[in-house]
């Protein structure tokens, strides 16, 4: 095997080592360059001397195989790679800036700012999910965000990829990962679901928004069991004046069971966009743990507490989509208006962990603000409101799968699509409008969205009338 | 999928069992792929209806370059008492009248096995290759990886696609292939490819299955290819074979 690299200066495969970055105790991180790039970029060089542990090996050898395969703004960019036959590397894109590390010494954090920072990391992370990864180390060290404010997700030297063989599910008997931060599931040696990273993400808001950790640090493997059955103290507990959807959120994140969290990353990352939409249950409000009663069911259901599960047991992401629907509440004919409520009802009924956001365009004059206020002094917004809710009421959703949207904006077809972009909406239905003048005037709104939407686009149109 | 620049693709067939739809849909997507180079793991014959097609098919690639180990069903055809099930052993019969002499001497001189660079090819488990063990688990993976230093083996029989691979500290890995995602071969452990069948899948995909290896980015790609089913199934029942080697077409079980 090679020696170790040492030293500033030393080529490695065409690199030149300029800056011990980091030393850590699997890798260390230098600050590398090459003559064809054009500024340094990170090189990650695993310790792998004597009597080092085979499980650095092993997650390199797993971070070498995933990291070519990522892409997008929410991970370090892949540049180069090199193998255990002569000095095994990683080179990637170097993030600027700090991990969320340094903010534990000003924790907890104001509410919004942990809801802000929750948004970023759920979008991240539903972002790595739709490439085939479940992260399974998410930890405020392993999270960096760009100059333009996204989450950069760093280190997946434990995480699993469906698609790649797990080099890390047979080699160790022990689970791997970060005790505070570690799913029960992952605890009992399960690996590839992605729920794992929702609930390390709910710890991760716990902790930050209340300066504990809903767990404590605890890395004996009898202390880490105990969240298989024991549920941690309430936010509200801690601080009187937590905000009851943030406790609905973070805790729904916390369910011991991966069933009872939210399916999604981006389902998550929705709700924390949208605090007056979040539908709060019994989690809400909670002050105290969960009864005694309950935690000894919990401890004696071996479906809970056994070990090794078989792997294959996780719902693919595309169960559990985000649908939106446009829905013209003035012009719009009965029959469209209708036709757009029985695609929505066919959706919804195949994919029962589907959620629907009922959409609609409150439109602003292009000079003036205009008032909200209409002639007879009623809010123009909240009119819609209920209107859009009388029109979900027939499909008989419960309410944490609806929610009701009212946007502000000069151009409907512009703040739809923003829409859809900012909360990773899977697919949107929008009816055709139906009078030709009208679209001729004003352009229409749907072929708008279906060219330009990044995600499924439906075109509904009221059904032929005999000719 | 990107065409490959100059990077050695090799495309590699097993248990192709004279379905002339299915190999000739899996050559015609190798192709597109842009594949360079053939390997043959055995049981070009047994249970289809097309064997003298496969078999002139495979002896013309041969005689290009492709390499080609013995089945035991191609052994089965010039050592008869060979045990087999009783469809199998109707299907060989059947089959051994539809050969010339040349075809068959082609299948007598086939080698056991083959050494290719680092990769090892074989039909089944590689210890006792004569013994056509099937390759189900850890446990046989392990001990065909153990007579070998080749980085790769590659082998067929079981008509299930698997990947098995062992680490510098002996542990090994099991993993099902997703069909189209390539899997880096990562130099520091070695590999055994299990190849799913051509021409007779039995995984619950009635699709063909065969597998890329790009020596250049080392990753290998097992591939799923529709074909026209039917058309095999026909031929199967027209031949008078038995009709569930037809049906199990159908269903890939």
């Amino acid at each position: 095997m090679a020696k170790p690299l040492h030293e500033p200066g030393v080529m490695v495969d065409g690199f030149r080592l300029e800056q011990l970055v980091h030393r850590g105790g699997m890798a260390m991180l230098w600050r590398v360059t090459r003559p064809d790039l054009p500024g340094p970029v990170l090189m990650k060089v695993p310790r792998i001397g004597e009597g080092a542990d085979p499980a650095a090996i092993v997650s390199f050898e797993m971070e070498q195989m995933i990291m070519p395969k990522l892409s997008g703004i929410h991970v370090p960019k892949f540049v180069a790679a090199g193998d255990f036959s002569a000095q095994p590397y990683l080179a990637m894109e170097e993030i600027e800036g700090a991990t969320l590390l340094p903010r534990l010494s000003q924790l907890p954090l104001p509410y919004a700012e942990v809801a802000e920072i929750g948004v970023k990391l759920a979008t991240a992370l539903d972002d790595l999910h739709r490439q085939h990864v479940v992260h399974l180390d998410i930890k405020p060290s392993n999270i960096m965000f760009r100059p333009s404010g996204e989450a950069v997700l760093l280190d997946f030297g434990l995480s699993h990829h469906d698609q790649l063989p797990d080099l890390m599910q047979e080699e160790f008997r022990l689970p791997f990962g970060t005790a505070p931060y570690m799913s029960p599931e992952q605890l009992r040696g399960i690996r590839n679901d992605p729920r794992s990273d929702i609930f390390a993400l709910g710890v991760l808001l716990y902790f930050f928004s209340t300066g504990v950790r809903p767990f404590g640090e605890g890395e004996r493997l009898a202390t880490m069991r105990r969240r298989l059955w024991r549920d941690p103290v309430p936010p509200r507990a801690l601080r009187a004046d937590y905000p009851q959807w943030l406790q609905e959120i973070v805790l729904r994140c916390l369910e011991i069971e991966p069933a009872w969290r939210y399916p999604t990353a981006a389902q998550l990352a929705f709700d924390l966009s949208h605090p007056d939409q979040v539908k709060l249950t019994g989690r809400a409000g909670k002050l105290k743990k969960d009864p005694f009663t309950t935690v000894l069911r919990r401890r004696f259901n071996t479906d809970l507490t056994q070990g090794r599960a078989k792997p294959g047991s996780a719902a693919p992401l595309s169960s559990a989509p985000i649908v939106a629907v446009a829905i013209d509440l003035n012009q719009g004919s009965a029959a469209l208006t209708e036709a757009l409520r029985l695609t929505a009802e066919r959706i919804l009924a195949t994919v029962p962990s589907a959620r629907l956001a009922c959409l609609n365009v409150l439109k602003q004059g292009r000079i003036s603000l205009d008032s909200v206020l209409d002639e007879q002094g009623h809010n123009k917004k909240i009119d819609r409101l209920v209107g859009l809710r009388h029109w979900a009421e027939p499909l008989k959703l419960d309410e944490d799968r609806l929610t009701v949207h009212v946007l502000e904006a000069v151009d409907p077809a512009s703040a739809l699509l923003e829409f859809v972009q900012n909360n990773r909406v899977d697919h949107i239905l929008i009816g055709a409008r139906h009078d030709s003048l009208m679209r001729t005037l004003l352009g229409s709104v749907s072929a708008k969205i279906a060219a330009e939407a990044p995600c499924t686009v439906t075109v509904v149109r009221p059904p032929r009338t005999h000719a | 999928m990107r065409r490959w620049g100059k990077a050695v693709l090799i495309a590699f067939f097993s248990d192709i069992h004279a379905n002339r739809q299915a190999f000739e849909a899996c050559l015609e997507h190798a192709r597109a792929q842009g594949s360079q180079r053939y390997v043959f793991l055995g049981d070009y014959v047994g249970y289809g209806a097309d064997p003298d097609w496969v078999l002139t098919t495979v002896i013309d690639m041969v005689g290009q370059g492709a390499l080609a180990v013995l089945g035991n069903h191609d052994n089965a055809i010039n050592v008869p008492g060979e045990t087999m099930n009783s469809e199998a052993q109707v299907a060989i019969e059947w089959t051994r009248g539809q050969l010339g002499p040349e075809q068959r001497r082609f299948l007598a001189d086939l080698p056991l096995t083959l050494n290719d660079e680092s990769r090892l090819y074989v039909h089944a488990e590689a210890s006792k290759p004569k013994s056509w063990i099937y390759v189900k688990s850890t446990v046989e993976a392990a001990t065909s990886l153990s007579v070998t230093p080749a980085h790769i083996t590659f082998c067929g029989h079981i008509h299930t696609p698997a990947l098995y691979s062992l680490s510098i500290t002996a542990k090994m890995t099991a993993f099902t292939p997703v069909s189209g995602a390539a899997v880096p071969m990562l130099p520091g452990r070695r590999w055994l490819a299990v190849l799913g069948s051509v021409g007779q899948p039995r995984d619950g995909n009635p699709a063909a299955a065969y597998a890329l290896l790009d020596t250049d980015k080392k990753e290998i790609t097992y591939c799923r290819v529709p074909y026209d089913v039917d058309a095999a199934a026909a031929s199967i029942r027209k031949a008078g074979l038995p009709p569930w080697l037809a049906d199990r077409l159908h269903t890939g079980k």
